[in-house]
């Protein structure tokens, strides 16, 4: 088995200090191992830390406790220790993380958001807007949106145009939140199919699917986000 | 990777009062984009002036890697080497244009001071760089003769990023460069600058009090109370997941448009 994550022993207590440091703990002691290949739905009920646990791999959110290593260009990386600089270039080489929203870059046509990823990637401007050009294609983003920023697109499309930028760099691991909520049924097929076409190249996907269908599609292993227990920090 | 092109050890500039900095520790690499956020009086300026050897430390390590590979300890610069250093190897974009501008001379001018200060001396070389030079920042190039005076806030804050790449530096300091502003030009020269950081590779550490700058342009952001850093990390992390009670208090603060 070629594992690509290995989070151990994960705790994370949210302390509000403008709530007179009310503290709610989130995870206590999850650990969760992805391998090539696979797609790992994360279940559990609204609340029980499912979003929280993504976003702790991706070091947006930081952990109280327990290790997160991240297999990146060879070698093992502890995303609860690593520095900035380190965190970077895991993010940009090794590990996509694709949420239902956008942020907009002010005058950034959505075909440079899209190609921005293997641009980073060392391809030369052209191929990186040819294939940004195929993936919005694929996505039903017509041609003539392609020039526009997309801060004046339906919610819609800006998600469609997230889902490209997140995932046409082919990096070994995909960090996936909802990423089909509130898209069409075709839509919906076509962001399966490229979750599916990712884990047959190897990538290691962990998802947040909001309905059945999408997760029994994609998924190949289901993880229950266990309960945080209270008076663990 | 490369060694930091800055690293700062136990800096502090000291006022009195528990006014200034004090306990700096940072590493900044190649390409990254720092910003240091705190309300006014958190010591974020006085940072970034001691760092740039405006101000003289009072105690503590800036260690600056040149583009040749040697180390220079900046708080025991002489004098004369800190001005070549601030002309070649960094730049100082500030908040007020007229302070970072010649306001007296042309735009052209203003473009080409650094380069003449490094020894260039060809008219049509240094003539046809600041021009290219104001077509970076989106200033048509027919304005190279007039002064900075007859330009709008958005153009000399522009004029002062090109006046200040133009000897390719390593590292840029601002101070605040959004801060006087329309939010309409403001985007445009953000775009601006984010595409000129991730063209040339340099090293940036701003100062700003708007935390949507720090989300667009920098990957690594401090946050300053009472002349302490209080917090220090991923932007994305600080914003999305704030630990200390102030950053707290700050993200909290946001407008959310």
């Amino acid at each position: 088995m070629n594992l690509l994550i290995d989070a151990r022993q994960l705790s994370k207590t949210f302390v509000l200090h403008q709530q007179g440091g009310l503290a709610l703990p989130v995870l206590s002691d999850v650990s969760l191992q992805v391998a090539a290949g696979e797609c790992v739905a994360l279940t559990g009920p609204s609340g029980a830390g499912k979003s929280t646990l993504l976003k702790a791999l991706y070091a947006n959110y930081l952990v109280a406790s327990g290790s997160i290593r991240i297999r990146h260009q060879q070698q093992w990386v502890d995303m609860a220790t690593a520095q900035a600089h380190e965190i970077a270039a895991v993010r940009r080489h090794t590990m996509g993380y694709v949420s239902q929203f956008l942020r907009v870059i002010p005058r950034v046509s959505a075909l440079d958001i899209v190609a921005e990823p293997l641009l980073e990637w060392g391809y030369s401007a052209q191929e990186a807007q040819q294939q940004a050009g195929a993936w919005l294609a694929r996505l039903n983003i017509g041609e003539r949106l392609w020039s526009l920023p997309p801060a004046t697109f339906s919610g819609g499309e800006q998600q469609r145009v997230n889902i490209a930028r997140g995932m046409i760099a082919p990096r070994p691991i995909l960090l996936l939140d909802e990423p089909t909520a509130s898209l069409d049924a075709a839509n919906r097929a076509v962001v399966i199919s490229l979750m599916r076409e990712a884990r047959q190249r190897g990538a290691a996907l962990v998802g947040i699917f909001h309905d059945e269908d999408t997760r029994d599609a994609v998924a190949s292993r289901i993880f229950q986000v266990p309960l945080a227990h209270a008076g663990h920090a | 990777m490369s060694q930091p092109v800055l690293s700062v050890s136990g800096l502090a500039k000291d006022y009195g009062n528990g006014q200034g900095c004090f306990d700096i520790d940072f590493e900044l690499y190649a390409g990254e984009v720092l910003c240091i956020v705190g309300e006014s009086g958190s010591g974020k300026s006085t940072l970034l002036s001691t760092l740039a050897g405006r101000l003289r430390a009072d105690s503590g390590s800036v260690r600056f890697c040149d583009r040749d590979g040697r180390q220079h300890e900046l708080t025991a610069l002489a004098e004369a080497e800190r001005r070549r250093l601030a002309r070649s190897e960094w730049g100082f974009v500030t908040q007020h244009a007229r302070d970072g501008l010649r306001m007296g001379v042309s735009a052209g001018a203003n473009v080409s001071e650094r380069l003449m200060a490094l020894g260039q001396r060809h008219y049509g070389q240094l003539r046809e760089t600041a021009a290219q030079w104001l077509e970076k920042v989106e200033i048509s190039r027919e304005r190279l003769d007039d002064r900075p005076s007859a330009f709008s806030g958005g153009m000399q804050q522009r004029l002062q990023i090109a006046r200040n790449l133009v000897t390719q530096p390593r590292l840029v300091f601002m101070d605040e460069p959004t801060g006087g502003l329309d939010v309409s030009v403001q985007a445009r020269f953000l775009d601006l600058l984010r595409r000129l950081v991730h063209d040339s590779g340099i090293a940036v550490i701003m100062v700003t009090h708007d935390l949507g700058v720090a989300r667009l342009l920098a990957q690594r952001t401090l946050v300053m109370q009472r002349g302490r850093v209080v917090e220090a990390g991923l932007t994305d992390q600080i914003l999305d997941d704030p630990q200390h009670p102030y950053s707290q208090l700050l993200v909290s603060s946001i407008l959310q448009a």
